[in-house]
Parts: C-alpha cells; structure tokens; sequence
C-alpha cells in the first residue's frame, strides 16, 4: 500500500477499526463498509450513537449510505477532485492544524526550483520523458539534498547500487517554519489545488457546492487539540488508474487536520478478506519479501549493492541489514554466512514487471508453463476473465487448491481446445487446520483447528510442505548451482503427526530466535546483521515473545482497557496504532485530555498504547547535524519509519506518477478531463492485447455508460467460500446490475427482466434492479448514467451467472499494477445475450483510435505491454 | 420474561440473523430466485425462514439526516406475543408458553392441523410443505436453555437485535427512542411494546415509518380477542330469536 506506506512510512491501516469510536466525524469513501465489513462497521455505529457524523461517499446509496448522516453521490473515478477540493477549501480558509502540521509533516521543506507543477504543465509534473514514457523524479526532491528515499528506503523501481545508505543528508535539507516560501510544500499544495473549487467539484463529480462543503465543514470543525475524524476505505479507492494517489489525497488531508496517530483519527485501509494484510506482511507479490523487504534486482549484483540501496540514512530502515540478514538465517539457516553474503546470489532477481496482469497476458502468449492458483479464482474474480481463461488454456499444467471446484478448476470444460493439465486438490478450510490470521488492524489471531478436515482436504502448510520436502528429494544430488538455494533452504518443520505441520513451529520461525542462546527474540530492536539472529518476518518479532504464542491471548475486552492489548498480537511490537507519538503536542504533552492516547510522562513514553517511538527519546532530543540511522530521529518526528522522521504531504520520490495527487479520467470515461488538456494519467499501464481492447478515452458512443463494480454482504468475492452454501446463495440468488429509474426508462429496462451489459472485452447477461439508489448526475452540462455491478458470479456452484469481471480491461495504476475495476465505460440493453460466451471482435474494432490523436495531446506509452509484438 | 427488542435503526441489512438462525436450526433453503425486491429475496417469514430482514427504499430522508433518499432495513422475526393466537388455536397442545415466556411449537406433538398458521395475525407460523407440520421461531429454547443467547442476536454486528429481561429492553428501548427524537429522528417509534390487540409483544421493535411499510399489521389482534364479544352478540341473537318467537307464539 504505497499510498500510506510513502506519506506515512508503513504500508498498512494507521490505526485500528476499535479506535473509530473516539472520531468525531467518519468519512467512508472508496468503501461500502457496512457491506463488506459489516462486523468493524459496529464501530462507526458506536461513533455514530456518541454523536459522530458518518459522512459517505459513493455513486450508490448502499447499505453504509442508509447509516450515514450524509450520503454524497459521486461519479465513479472523479474522487481526486473531490479530496482535492477538501484540500483547497483547508489551506484556503486556512483551517489546518498548523500546530501539528509544521513540527511533524513536511510542509515547511522547500523543493528543488526546477520542479514543474501540473498547472504549469497541463497535467504533467516536470521531468516527464515521454520516449520512455515514464518521469524523472530529480525535479522533484527537497532543494539541496541528495535523494531521499521513500517509505525509508523502498523503490518502486529497484535501482542499482552503489553509494552507501541513501538520505543521510535529509535533515540538512532547508525548511521554512513560516510556510511562506514560494517553493516550501504547503504554499505548493496551495497552488497544485488552487481550481480544485466547490464549482470544480461540482463540475467534475455532480457534487452540489452545498453537500460538498457540508463535508468540509464537518472535517474541519472536528479537527485540531479537542476533535478528530477519520477516513476509511477499502478497494473502490484502490482499484483506479491513479488509485495509490486517490489514497495519497486522503493522507494529505489527515496531516493537514492533524489527524495522523491520534484517537478517532487515521485512515482505516479496509482489507478485504481475513489476512489480506498477512498476506502483504508476508507477501504473496513478486517484488516483496517477507516484512516489506525489497526482492533483490537484477542490477544489484552484490549484497553491498542491494543493502546500499535499501538501507535507509536516517529512521529504522536504517537498521535494514539486520532485517535482511536475519530473514537469510531464517531461510537458510547454517548454511549461510558472511563469506557467501548470507546467500544473496541464491535469491531470485526481478528483472521487471512480474505482476498478475503481466504473468496472465504472458500467459496468454504460451510464456508460462505451470500455474499454482491456491485460494483465488482468477477466472471469475480477476480482471478480464477471457483473457484469463485464455492464458489457462495455454499451461502446461495448473494446480488448483479450494474448498469446491470452482471456475478456475472447471474452465476446461467449456474449451475443447485447451491441453492444461488440471491438478485439483482439496483445500482445509480456516475450521480445519490452525494457524493465524492479520486482519485490517495489522492484528494477528490465532485460530485453532476445531474438526479434522474431510476426506483428503489438507491446509496449504501440509500442502506447501510436502512440495518442499519432494522437491528437496528431486534436487538432493544434483550439482547445478542453481539448485543450490533449494539444497541449502532450512526445511524441517515440527509436525504433530506424519504430514501436519505444527503451525506453531512456523510462528516460531517467524518471531525468530537468538542463534546464540536459543531464546525467542521479543522486540525487531533485538534484530542483529551479523548472523546471530534469525527472523522469519521482522515486523512480526515479538509475536512469540517468552515462547508464549502472542497472537492466541483472549483476554475479553471488557477485561482490559477499550486498546485490548492483550487481544491477539498486533505489528509493530503489538502498536495498536501507529505513529502515536503524534498523539502528543511537541512537548510531548496529550494534546487535550480528550484526546490523550501516549505520552511523555518525563522519563519514558506512555499511555494506552506502546508508543510507536523509542521509548526513552525525550520530546527534546534533536540530533546533531551528522547523526544517521535511529540517531537522526528527532524527539518530534513521529513518523519513524521515514527517512526524515516526518509525514509526506508532498513526496519527494517513491511515486512513479507524481509527488501530488492530480486529477486523471479513467481509461475508459464520458467526459474529457476538465482540470487538464492530459486525459489520463500518463504513467499508467496498458496492455495491448487482441482480447483486451480499450473503448475511447471519452465520448465513446457504443459505450455511453460508467459502470462499476463490487461485493454483496452476502457473498465472498469471486464465490468459491459463497456460492456452494444454500444459506447464502438464497439471499443473493441471481446476478444483476443495478440501474436508475431514468436510465431504466431510457434504455427500456424492467425491474427482475434481464439485461445484457457489454463492453469490447465481453458481453455478460444480469438480472435487473431498478432502483432510486442509482441517481444519474449531472457533469459538464450532461446526464452521466452509471451502472452498478457485483462480481461474484460464475459457472458453477449452486447459484450460477455471467461474471462480470469479465466486462473489464487490463489497465492498471503504475506503482502497484493494480487493475481499473471501479470506474469504465459499457453499454446497457434489454434482454438476453445471444451468445454463450465471450463476443470475438472484429479485427476492424481493433484499429479503433484510442485516444484520438490530433483531437487532444496523449502521452504515448512505450512502455506498454505488447508482447504480441514481441 | 425474555424477549428480543429490534431496534430496526441499527440495522445495516447484513443478514447475519438470518444465515445464524439458519444454521443454528439447520433450516433447509426456500429457493434460489430473485424477488427484484431491493435487496430482500427470501419474501416473508415461515416455516423455514425465522428471520427475515425487509429492505424499504424512499426518496425521502430519514429524519435527522442529510441525505435525500433512506433505506430502511428490519429484521423480522415471531413476536411471541403475550397473547398469542397459534397458542390459543392449537387443539392437541403443541405450542406452549415456555418459562423464558416465549410460544414454542413442540414438533413431535403437532399433528399439521393448522389452525395456528390462521389464527397468527402477523403470518408468521407456517407448515412446511414435506411435513406438514407448522415451525416457526423457537427463540432459540436450546440455547436458552445452555444460557446461551438466541443465535440471531448473537450475530447481529450492530446491536440492531438485543435480547434479553423484558423489563429492562423496554426501558432501553424507550430510552432509545427519546434519543432518536432529540437527534431528529421524529418519526422513531415503538412497535408492539404495548398492544391491546396481542396483550403487548415479547419481541417487540423501533420503526421509523408506518408498520405497513415494514408489512407489519396496523392494529394485530388475535382472534379469540373477539370471541367475548361475538359470544355476547350471538347470545343477544338468540335471545332475540327466542323473544321474537314467544311473539309469535303469543300472538294470536
């Protein structure tokens, strides 16, 4: 999550879903939150009933729309303007927290003069190369010092070394405390929003300048010493073309209000399913490693390169070769040390963009020969599920792990063509084996298993186990070198009988040990870089502290104070909310007694939570000019995982499409952009591909329509959890889309008829729901229709429909490749489809201009997949 | 007494209490067809739906609030009324009034006579097709009996579903809608809290729009809340009858 991971320095919800509660207004935005997660929407009820305002905004009134205060209807993909103009309306009525915001963001740093603003430059920021299709960032760092690394030290695109650890000069970078320096970030943001006006939203949104500045008003007179508010959301934030900086906008607003590490305040990232975080904290991405550590490039030949590269000048990614070299323990064990760089020469380099849309179009041109898919369902849950069937057909073979035959399993069937060898395997469910899960809350659970699983079903631990232990016999005598890492990994996991790992013995691995004394380590600050400690994940050190499994404690909350901090475990070092220092004036003092949560009690920090800080620093610790590392943090920079202990309204590096977040159309909209002659945001990622064929930038007139999509309560995403259970099916039996009265009127469309939705990639058949939850807007002078639709349908299981993830196009937002699911074009007609399956289309629909050349300037994209060319 | 209190304003239509009354109950499925009924597609209550939540679209805003549209969301459920019609209807003694003061249906004794479905004035009893005989809510009486909370009120996320000592529900509840009035919420009401026609309802709900909205009964009453009077009325019949036949008789 670079969104909140480069404003704030770790990738992760800034609070926990308890602490709304204490906020004096919630904004939900990019998130149905009582559908999705109606269990933590019990704390926005509990806000709402303490006098709260619950603000939402979403094309649709939904469920979480029925319990807000204010419902605010917006056109899909315009939210940049939106939070933009929030941003305008505090820096011009001057309502920020400036107490707050000058000590701990970087509003006072002044920027290189030869950075460009999009106003300068239409839409783009200076550095812009449009051979490569990509930015420069030099423009864009604080004046007079070297880079400064994001996030503390990570790169979106991996650099080579070289140079020794980077940002070291940082805090010698000039600021100005007044704000008045014509280049100091908050006078940029003043200019880089100067038109994100009432009149902007409206025009751009359909928002009302009267229910727009109701929202500011509620934000703005619940901030400072006594209020706070809160933001959360979930994936209708990320999954844009610019969806990283959707949530940067969101950021910049919290540092603004002071909301940042305070209670009721924060941004609640919603994760999606049970350990979507865990499985970012110990990834499942191609170009992470366990606890946000860089995969190694291919640039980066030696260990020396890659440490340089990662290793932070000042803040705790300074102490990344402790991180690193105790995660190498961990994998390998003895067979590692610094004679052979702790085994880095065994890692797999990135040699590029290896993400899931990219692997799928490899696929699909027969590049890739086998394919695990275990607890996913690409076919119906993934963008553009022909293409995702195509690239299946072309495996060699694929092995699939669920709890029933779900889509991805099946689509065979309905492809005499396709060769793929299809290897099922029963999947455990969570009641049928232990282990933990990491909620939102970056909350570790321990769940216990209550019956044996059926049949043959085993967990993926038992699975992934015995893969490892066959695939160690199959490579035990050979001498390539390159089957050196599979030789030399640490695999011997306890089990409790032959063939059921002892989940524990993994979260001892995990928490990690002192090699010297044997004894499990307890906080990341024990971490060394010399071989005497192994850690699994650092940031989960501590979660098998004194060998007591952390994540298991159940202590009742009514038992405790409302933190629960002996409630499961929680990262970093059971920090129930991050950043709480901040909680705290620059004297360290609470900044009212309403909003007391840690402070500085004139010997240590304290309060309700572990304060996210080190522990002894006084309020009035400054650092000399030459300290580097944990030395550098400075009594008031509360933001420790960053190089310059501060939080980024502006950021300096680390985004690949600009250091503040800027207005773009989606890649398929109805209108032309109206802040910019740029249509869409020019770094994003297109793929150029016969199945994935784009519709017009605007104005398309064979897809008038904005859909967009979404969950149901009563489903689980793409259905494999869902759509076998007669007790859920029956509450959501049908797929269908939902449309307004006009629209319906429009189109012909009946209330339980049937509907057939099309866009280039496919054409799918829905039932229909008439609704005036759908409202049409008004944007530039026209009527804007959307159209709403949930996804989790497909061909088999118990209830059975067209999915509607295939309606949509590989596109995605540069810095985490994510898809545009939430906001493209399409068309709506009465009635049935004609076809069974996907449309083929005509070759002649594929030379189709895209962007209309000479109508308006496009940055072109020669970084473009297009491995049909290729 | 025990009983439920729906407070229908906290309700975020997740249907929990459906799913956790279907589970714990083991309840079969009632069909797998979309009603276009907003987001409601199990209908109505019965004998293999003990919990229904209604969805209730208006273009006008709920008071209090900003926005100009709401949705109003109810958990229904059998009211185990104070008086209860399908207890005063059963001829073989099946439904019994339990300690926990909830009407419960004991399945081995029902014969599927049916006289309680129509004696129900909410519709809420129902005969299962395979059976025959008539279910409906048992307000969880194994649980209870175990001290465990009925299975819907114990998945509600949001407290829309309390159950507990009637007395104290009542207070709460009354305390609930002050609340709401004071915030703007004028429209809020009890429902069923007392009620001549049912003698008052052991699970009882806060709505914010008329009863019919929500296909609830204006005015319940269970039958035999006339038979009194239609007693009375056939006894004057008859002694009219019979006055008018000594008339006759008399008459020369």
């Amino acid at each position: 999550m670079p969104g909140l991971g480069i404003s704030f320095g770790r990738g992760g919800a800034t609070t926990f879903v308890q602490d709304l509660q204490h906020s004096d207004v919630i904004v939900i935005q990019g998130s149905n939150m009582a559908e999705c997660h109606p269990v933590a929407f019990q704390w926005v009820m509990e806000a709402k009933a303490r006098g709260a305002k619950i603000v939402h905004v979403d094309p649709r009134f939904t469920r979480t729309s029925a319990m807000a205060d204010l419902h605010v209807p917006i056109r899909a993909g315009s939210d940049i303007v939106f939070l933009g103009g929030i941003i305008h309306y505090i820096l011009e009525n001057d309502k920020a927290f400036k107490e707050y915001v000058i000590p701990y963001t970087n509003a006072a740093n002044i920027i290189d003069p030869r950075f460009r603003d999009t106003e300068e430059l239409d839409g783009f920021f200076s550095g812009w190369r449009a051979d490569k299709g990509e930015y420069d960032e030099e423009s864009w760092r604080y004046q007079g010092v070297e880079e400064v690394p994001a996030a503390g030290h990570k790169e979106v695109v991996p650099k080579e070394g070289g140079g020794g650890p980077r940002g070291k000069d940082v805090k010698k970078a000039p600021r100005d405390e007044t704000l008045q320096h014509p280049r100091c970030v908050y006078q940029l943001l003043r200019k880089h929003y100067a038109r994100y006006t009432p009149e902007k939203v409206e025009e751009i949104c359909g928002v009302p300048p009267k229910t727009f500045l109701q929202v500011c008003e509620w934000l703005t007179q619940n901030s400072g010493r006594e209020r706070t508010g809160a933001f959360c959301y979930a994936v209708g934030w990320t999954q844009h073309t610019v969806g990283v900086q959707y949530i940067r906008s969101a950021a910049i607003i919290q540092m603004l209000l002071g909301n940042m590490g305070r209670p009721g305040g924060g941004i609640m990232a919603l994760r999606g399913h049970a350990s979507i975080q865990g499985s970012t904290d110990i990834p499942t991405l191609y170009n992470l490693l366990p606890g946000y550590i860089p995969m190694a490039h291919a640039k980066q030949h030696s260990l020396k390169d890659y440490l340089d590269v990662n290793t932070a000048g000042g803040g705790f990614w300074s102490n990344f070769p402790a991180y690193f070299v105790s995660l190498m323990k961990a994998y390998f064990g003895d067979a590692v040390s610094k004679d052979n760089q702790w085994g880095y020469p065994w890692l797999p380099s990135v040699t590029g963009d290896h993400s899931h849309m990219t692997t799928v179009s490899d696929m699909t041109q027969g590049k890739i020969k086998g394919y695990f898919v275990m607890g996913e369902n690409p076919v119906v849950g993934s963008t553009n599920g022909g293409m995702q069937r195509d690239g299946l057909a072309k495996l060699e073979w694929l092995v699939v792990r669920d709890l029933a035959m779900i889509e991805t399993a099946e689509f065979w069937r309905e492809r005499p063509e396709c060769e793929t060898e299809v290897f099922f395997f029963p999947a455990a469910a969570h009641t049928e084996k232990d282990g933990s899960f990491t909620n939102t809350n970056r909350l570790l659970q321990w769940h216990h298993k209550a019956v044996e699983p059926p049949g043959d079903c085993k967990s993926e631990l038992d699975f992934v186990y015995e893969l490892g232990k066959r695939l160690k016999a199959a490579y035990a005598s050979s001498t390539d070198p390159k089957d050196k890492p599979i030789q030399a990994l640490a695999w011997n996991y306890r089990e409790i009988k032959p063939g059921e790992v002892d989940a524990d013995a993994v979260l001892e691995e995990i928490n990690g040990k002192n090699l010297v004394t044997g004894k499990p380590l307890s906080k990341y600050g024990e971490l060394k870089d010399d071989g005497t400690t192994a850690a699994g994940c650092w940031i989960y050190v501590g979660c098998r502290a004194d060998g007591v499994n952390q994540p298991a404690r159940r202590k009742p909350q009514r038992e405790q104070d409302w933190v629960a901090r002996e409630w499961g475990w929680s990262w970093p070092d059971n920090r129930r909310m991050l950043y709480n220092r901040a909680s705290a004036d620059p004297d360290g003092k609470p900044w009212s007694e309403r909003k007391r949560y840690v402070y500085w009690n004139g010997e240590k920090w304290t309060g309700f939570d572990t304060a996210d800080f080190i522990p002894d620093r006084p309020p009035s610790y400054r650092p000399g000019p030459d300290d580097t590392g944990v030395k550098a943090i400075s009594g008031i920079d509360p933001f420790i995982m960053q190089v310059d202990g501060k939080a980024w309204l502006y950021a300096p590096s680390g985004l690949l499409d600009g250091p503040m977040p800027t207005h773009y159309e989606p890649e398929e909209g109805v209108v032309p952009n109206a802040m910019y002659r740029q249509e869409c945001n020019p770094r994003r990622l297109e793929y150029h591909l016969r199945r994935n064929r784009y519709h017009r930038a605007f104005d398309d007139p064979r897809y008038p329509y904005v859909l967009t999509t979404y969950r149901l309560t009563e489903h689980h995403t793409a259905g494999g959890m869902s759509r076998w259970l007669s007790w859920l099916s029956e509450l959501m039996p049908e797929m269908f889309c939902e449309v307004s009265h006009e629209l319906a009127a429009e189109v012909g469309l009946k209330n339980g008829g049937w509907a057939t939705v099309t866009t280039a990639r496919a054409q799918i058949e829905c039932r229909v729901l008439v609704t005036g939850r759908m409202r049409p807007l008004r944007i530039q002078g026209r009527t804007v229709h959307q159209i709403g639709l949930p996804y989790h349908w497909g061909s088999t299981g118990l209830v059975r429909g067209d999915s509607t993830n295939d309606l949509i196009a590989f596109v995605a937002d540069p810095n985490v490749q994510i898809q545009e699911s939430k906001a493209f074009t399409g068309n709506i007609r009465p009635g049935r489809r004609e076809q069974r399956y996907r449309i083929e289309p005509e070759l002649a629909e594929l030379a189709e201009p895209r962007d209309l050349p000479g109508l308006r300037p496009y940055a072109t994209q020669p970084m473009q997949h297009n491995p049909e060319k290729e | 007494m025990k009983g439920f209190f729906t407070d229908t304003t906290l309700c975020i239509g997740c249907k929990a209490c459906e799913v956790a009354c279907k589970q714990w109950n083991q309840l079969p499925e009632d069909g797998l067809h979309l009603t276009g009924m907003s987001y409601d597609n199990t209908g109505h209550l019965g004998s293999s739906t003990w919990r229904h939540v209604s969805f209730v679209e208006r273009p006008v805003p709920l008071g209090g609030t900003l926005s100009n549209f709401s949705w109003l969301m109810m958990s229904d459920v059998c009211k185990h009324c104070a008086r209860a019609g399908c207890l005063e209807a059963c001829p073989t003694g099946a439904i019994v009034r339990t300690e926990f003061g909830s009407v419960y249906i004991q399945p081995e004794i029902c014969n599927g006579c049916g006289y309680c479905v129509s004696a129900c004035p909410f519709g809420v009893v129902d005969r299962r097709e395979d059976d025959g005989r008539a279910w409906k809510c048992t307000l969880c009486y194994d649980r209870l009996k175990a001290d465990m909370k009925p299975a819907c009120a114990k998945s509600c996320p949001t407290e829309s579903i309390q159950f507990g000592d009637l007395v104290q529900l009542k207070v709460k509840a009354r305390q609930r809608v002050e609340e709401l009035h004071a915030r703007g919420m004028t429209e809020a009401y009890l429902y069923g809290e007392e009620q001549e026609g049912t003698g008052g309802l052991n699970a009882f709900f806060l709505l914010a729009d008329k009863p019919e909205k929500y296909n609830l009964p204006p005015k319940p009453e269970v039958p035999t809340k006339r038979a009194p009077k239609s007693w009375l009325s056939m006894g004057a019949a008859i002694a009219g009858l019979a006055a008018l036949m000594l008339t006759a008789a008399v008459t020369p």
